[in-house]
């Protein structure tokens, strides 16, 4: 199989490059060939933990489009396959990108449960409904495939907060043991914060984990009009 | 001045909101005047729907929704693309004022005698 990956040392590089690799390999996933590919050059620098899709380290954009290249079958990809990092965010080298400003974001929404009442013996307890709304939401896994596949973060990193975070936000919003949804709901009400969302949905079209950020940010804004009219 | 990144100016919702509501206005408007068009075609048809006072008011109600929405869409152009603070504010004038403008001319021409 034929792979094009892209290069770059801001060290040592002028400017980034892209490299051909041929490999024997078909079928597996897209890391165990970017594996081998390391075997044979180990210049070539990538981030991966548990590959298996859970820990979202190995986030990258695979043929234009950003996935997991641990959950990527290899037989689903046309040839050459083009490895770039993600988009959007300043690249550290070849495909590992530096994280700093998708998590900055992350944590201004707070990304934490906020219960001023003093803990119970036992659990905070949720009926079997309540805790059904966290559904489709706590599944996210912070990879970074939608935030850097979403414009309105490339246009305002610094200051929308982007599908990923806001999803993160929804989760607490959703959350009927978290006592600071009014103090939220506030925080996001921002013509930054959250309506940078112009809902074109790349995000729910690349989230490797089927999660849809775009449902989270209408619910936040469906609970911002109803406690405005 | 500090040249701290800045968010927090807590609104949005009500033009996100306006944004969707001048849009039905519009969709409502536009396909109404379509129909009737291609039922009635010609300038006489034309020419006697807008000498009904609720068929100008509605006109200018499509017009109004239309200068809103398109302020609120240039707005949000600018505040992806324009990232010099003064250009920007400079751009929201000038876009504001020119609406204003087409408002009142607006009701000029559907007025007209």
């Amino acid at each position: 199989m034929k792979f094009r990956i892209y290069r770059y040392n801001p060290e040592t590089d002028a400017s980034p490059r892209m490299q051909d690799y041929v490999l024997d390999i078909s079928s597996g996933m897209l890391l165990d060939a970017l594996l081998l590919i390391k075997q044979q050059d180990d210049s070539l620098s990538l981030r991966k933990s548990c590959r298996e899709g859970v820990c979202g380290s190995d986030a990258m954009n695979i043929n234009g489009r950003n996935g997991l290249a641990c959950i990527t079958p290899l037989s689903s990809l046309k040839e050459p396959v083009e490895l770039r990092p993600l988009p959007g965010l300043p690249v550290i080298r070849d495909l590992i990108v530096d994280m700093t400003q998708f998590f900055k974001q992350y944590h201004s929404i707070k990304p934490y449960l906020v219960n001023n009442d003093p803990p119970p013996e036992t659990e905070r307890l949720q009926s079997p409904k309540q805790r059904g709304h966290l559904n489709g939401l706590y599944e996210c896994i912070l990879c970074g495939c939608c935030t850097t596949a979403c414009p309105s973060f490339w246009w305002n990193p610094d200051k929308f907060v982007g599908p990923a975070g806001l999803l993160q936000a929804y989760r607490f919003i959703a959350d009927t043991r978290d006592q600071a949804t009014v103090a939220r709901l506030d925080d996001l009400e921002d013509p930054y914060r959250l309506f940078r969302c112009h809902t074109i949905m790349n995000c729910v079209d690349v989230c490797p984990k089927e999660l849809n950020p775009t449902e989270a940010i209408g619910h936040i804004k469906d609970m911002m009009v109803r406690r405005m009219v | 001045m500090v040249s701290r990144v800045v968010v927090g100016a807590h609104y949005g919702l009500r033009d996100w909101l306006i944004q969707r509501v001048t849009a039905a206005v519009m969709a409502l408007f536009s396909v109404s005047l379509a129909v009737y068009l291609f039922l009635h075609p010609g300038y006489e048809a034309w020419s006697d729907l807008f000498s009904r006072g609720p068929v100008r008011i509605f006109a200018l109600l499509f017009l109004f929704c239309l200068y809103y929405h398109a302020w609120i869409g240039v707005r949000d152009i600018a505040m992806d693309y324009i990232k010099p603070v003064w250009l920007r504010l400079l751009l929201h004038v000038l876009v504001i004022l020119t609406l204003i403008a087409y408002a009142i001319w607006s009701v000029q021409i559907l007025w007209r005698r």
